[in-house]
């Protein structure tokens, strides 16, 4: 079962990873816009497609995970279309674009980590597109054979003209140094990390090198190369270019090969989330389970019945001998369940606490 | 998690008859600083309206932690100690899943973080060969941690059980229970 499963994923990944060369082949005009500087980046941007898109799709064949995936579409698809649609858009916005949920963990944290996501977030909407050829600049040939003019560049999506913007200009400013502000919101927010991770004892005790350290050593590396780089021919007359040139190349590369393997794979997984949020939202409109010891309503029925589908799916069966499910107990209810039986056991070896 | 000092010989043993609810044991877990100073274990009434009986709840570190196979964010693992540890903060997405599935009523969702968090047997003590904060300061030894030979002096007429019933569903643990001597399991429901 789990190699046909896995074959499944292989497939859509395949698939995935072929549409966008052929994209990026059209896309960039027969790879006349291609940029073959950047030939090592497309291949690991190819490879962190491949291996994302399959790590998701084994991920999402995982009993619990493909319950949330199922019913966030169906719940999605179902009913006022339209409204769910404002809501997916409107958390995702809060939580995926904002991680607004950090916020009550931590004000700092919040902070550092909507520097560090935006940092990256903004140079992955930059970078793949330039890597892959969908994007490219060109100087409009008139006003470069014309040294009198202002020199005027085009920005081309797809090979289609989008916008033009003159050299000197504040928008060619932000447009050419773009990844420079990246760089210096992903170093503030990942030396926050990074000090954090080195202080916090609770941290200390529980973290891993691989896991939680090198990911923004790497993230560290990868801006500050790139940094350099840039104000390297800017006011260093090129000094150590190479050297960074080549570190910039390997750390990036790193990063995106180790995607859908480590610590960067949260950022995939997020988006379940919003997922979790409809569900539980859907759920207390169907109506709440009312725990059969306490009296009180715990959890949505449809959490607690889809519940105890999954457990089975694991192989867990927590069918009691009536018919009912150990699972139908609110958690305060499975623990004074635990504490009567102990009790009933103590006193049938007659001594209390022995 | 690299380097550690866990003392291998030592073992958790509750015995819930003995809690009187005073509630130490709260107080000492927000110690914890793996928690972020918040209490994760759980005193409760077993039931108000009939008894003053109260019970304690420390996570019970199942070999086969229902919590972590039934998350769908893997968010929850296991070490090598057998200890399960609590939400990785980036990967928990808030469903609950592990919450309502535990068979012990452990893990908490806190709602304002959108996150479950539970205990770890005071991972920041454990790993460096101490004891879990709520064992040190139970003044009723509901919650002990120490070594079988300690615990067997202590309590001649019990046995501790690690080995629990819920249904058609059997769950064996890394603490234990302590029961009436030579007690094998013990049947919930
Ligand atoms: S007692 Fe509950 S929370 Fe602890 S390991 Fe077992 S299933 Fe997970
Ligand atoms: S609440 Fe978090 S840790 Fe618990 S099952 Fe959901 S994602 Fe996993």
């Amino acid at each position: 079962m789990h190699t046909s499963l896995n074959k499944k994923a292989l497939l859509v990944a395949l698939v995935v990873t072929l549409a966008c060369v052929v994209i990026s082949f059209y896309g960039s005009r027969k790879l006349q816009n291609f940029d073959p500087a950047l030939i090592a980046y497309l291949f690991g941007t190819l490879f962190a497609l491949f291996g994302g898109i399959y790590r998701y799709c084994v991920w999402l064949q995982r009993p619990p995970t493909w319950m949330y995936f199922r019913r966030t579409w169906q719940f999605v698809f179902s009913g006022s279309f339209f409204v769910h649609l404002y809501y997916l858009a409107a958390d995702s916005v809060k939580n995926l674009l904002f991680q607004r949920f950090i916020y009550p963990r931590g004000k700092k944290r919040w902070i550092a980590h909507f520097l560090l996501a935006t940092g990256c977030m903004a140079a992955f909407a930059i970078t793949i597109p330039l890597t892959l050829g969908w994007i490219n600049f060109t100087l409009d040939p008139a006003t470069a054979l014309d040294p009198g003019t202002t020199r005027l560049y085009y920005a081309n999506f797809f090979g289609f003209q989008v916008m033009s913007f003159k050299l000197g200009s504040v928008m060619a400013f932000l447009i050419f140094h773009a990844l420079t502000w990246c760089s210096w919101l992903v170093i503030a927010g990942a030396v926050f990390f990074m000090v954090r991770r080195m202080t916090n004892a609770g941290l200390i005790a529980t973290q891993t090198f691989e896991g939680d350290l090198l990911p923004l050593i790497l993230l560290i590396i990868i801006s500050v190369t790139g940094l350099g780089l840039n104000y390297s021919y800017a006011f260093m007359k090129g000094m150590a270019y190479d050297f960074m040139a080549v570190t910039h190349a390997i750390s990036v590369i790193l990063f995106l090969v180790w995607i859908p393997f480590g610590k960067f794979f949260h950022i995939i997984q997020r988006p379940a989330q919003i997922g979790a949020h409809i569900y539980k939202k859907e759920g207390m409109k169907r109506g709440m389970a009312v725990c059969p010891h306490t009296g009180q309503a715990f959890a949505t029925q449809l959490h607690v019945d889809d519940l105890k589908t999954v457990t089975q799916q694991l192989g867990f069966d927590f069918t009691l001998e009536n018919g009912s499910s150990h699972l139908d107990f609110s958690p305060e209810g499975k623990r004074s369940l635990l504490a009567k039986a102990h009790l009933q056991a103590r006193q049938e070896g007659g001594n209390l606490f022995g | 998690m690299e380097v550690t000092a866990y003392k291998t010989d030592m073992e958790f043993f509750v015995d819930m008859q003995r809690c009187i609810g005073c509630k130490a044991c709260e107080m000492a877990c927000a110690e914890c600083e793996t928690n972020g100073h918040q209490s994760m274990i759980h005193v409760n009434y077993v039931e108000r309206a009939v008894s003053i009986q109260t019970t304690v709840q420390v996570c019970m570190h199942c070999d086969d932690p229902v919590c972590a196979r039934v998350c769908p964010a893997d968010a929850i693992s296991k070490d090598d100690f057998g200890v399960v540890h609590s939400a990785n903060t980036a990967r928990c997405i808030g469903c609950s899943n592990c919450v309502m599935a535990c068979p012990f009523g452990v893990p908490i969702k806190e709602e304002k973080y959108d996150m479950m968090m539970k205990c770890n047997m005071c991972y920041d003590r454990t790993s460096a060969g101490k004891k879990p904060m709520c064992a040190t300061v139970c003044p009723s030894q509901a919650l002990f941690y120490g070594t079988r030979e300690e615990i067997s002096r202590m309590r001649p007429n019990s046995t501790p059980v690690n080995t629990f019933i819920f249904g058609q569903q059997t769950v064996t643990t890394k603490v234990n229970i302590m029961m009436p001597k030579g007690s094998t399991h013990l049947k919930v429901h």
